[in-house]
C-alpha cells in the first residue's frame, strides 16, 4: 500500500475493490501505519477505489475510531462517485472530514 | 432485445466470489442499458447480500449461495438465497449500524441495499436459510 508521512500527517492511498474479501488486508495495513507513525491526521486518499461496499465503511469508521483514541482525526479525499454514495448512505460526515479535491499521493 | 430473460448462478460462500457475483449480475443487467450509477447501485446491493451469506449464513462453514436474476422491460429482480443459519430477528438486522459481525462489519448492509434498490424483501427461517429479493428500476435513456 502506498503511503507517505508529512510531519504529523499520514497520507494513505486506498485502491482497488474494497469489499469484505479485501478488507482485512487493507485495514491491517492502515492500522500498521497508524501504530508505526502515530499521526495526528490520517488522510485516506480514495482516488484509486474502483468499487466499495459497506466493508469500506467499516474501514473508514474503524480508522476514525482508532484515530480519535490518539486524539487525531481522519480526512478522506478524492472519493469517486460510487464509494461516495455508500459513504453518504451511512452519514459518514458525522465521523470524518471529506475533502473533494486534493493532491494525489 | 428480449424483454424477459433470466439467469441463475450458484456459488460457494467464499469471499473471493463476492467480486465475481457482483460482476456477473452487472454483466447480466447490462442489457437494460443502466447508467453507471444504476449499475453501481446493483453491484453494491449484490455485494452486500452475498457478503451477508458468507459472514452470517455460513459463519463456520462453506455453503451454497444461489443468485436468481430476472429482467423485465424496465427493471431487474435479483433473488439471493442461502441455506444457512437464518436471521433470528429480521427487523433488528435491518436497523442501521446493527451487526452481529464484530468491528470488521459496519452493520450497514441492509441499509445500503434498501437505499440503493427500489424494493427489498427479506425472508428467513432459523436453521433453514434466508432469501433476499431486490428490485431495481432502470430508467429508460434516450
Amino acid at each position: 500500500m502506498d503511503y507517505r508521512i508529512d510531519e504529523t500527517t499520514a497520507i494513505v492511498a486506498i485502491g482497488g475493490e474494497l469489499d469484505h474479501h479485501s478488507l482485512r488486508e487493507t485495514s491491517m495495513a492502515v492500522n500498521r501505519i497508524i501504530d508505526t507513525y502515530l499521526p495526528k491526521t490520517l488522510v485516506l486518499d480514495m482516488g484509486g477505489v474502483r468499487f466499495m461496499d459497506s466493508s469500506g465503511l467499516a474501514l473508514v469508521i474503524g480508522g476514525s475510531r482508532k484515530m480519535s483514541e490518539l486524539n487525531g482525526r481522519v480526512i478522506i479525499r478524492n472519493v469517486p462517485p460510487q464509494p461516495m454514495k455508500v459513504l453518504n448512505a451511512a452519514g459518514i460526515s458525522r465521523f470524518v472530514t471529506i475533502e473533494h479535491t486534493g493532491k494525489v499521493v | 432485445m428480449k424483454k424477459h430473460d433470466k439467469m441463475k448462478l450458484e456459488i460457494e460462500s467464499k469471499s473471493i466470489n463476492e467480486g465475481f457475483a457482483r460482476a456477473a449480475v452487472a454483466a447480466f443487467a447490462a442489457r437494460l442499458d443502466p447508467s453507471l450509477e444504476e449499475l453501481g447501485d446493483i453491484k453494491t446491493a449484490v455485494s452486500e447480500a452475498v457478503t451477508n451469506c458468507i459472514v452470517h449464513a455460513y459463519p463456520d462453514s462453506i455453503g451454497l449461495v444461489q443468485i436468481n436474476c430476472r429482467v423485465f422491460e424496465d427493471y431487474i429482480e435479483i433473488k439471493i438465497r442461502d441455506y444457512g443459519r437464518g436471521i433470528a430477528d429480521i427487523a433488528r438486522a435491518r436497523e442501521p449500524m446493527y451487526t452481529t459481525g464484530g468491528s470488521d462489519r459496519s452493520g450497514m448492509g441492509f441499509t445500503v441495499m434498501e437505499s440503493f434498490m427500489d424494493e427489498l424483501r427479506v425472508r428467513s427461517r432459523e436453521g433453514i436459510g434466508t432469501t433476499v429479493t431486490m428490485q431495481k428500476r432502470i430508467k429508460p435513456r434516450k
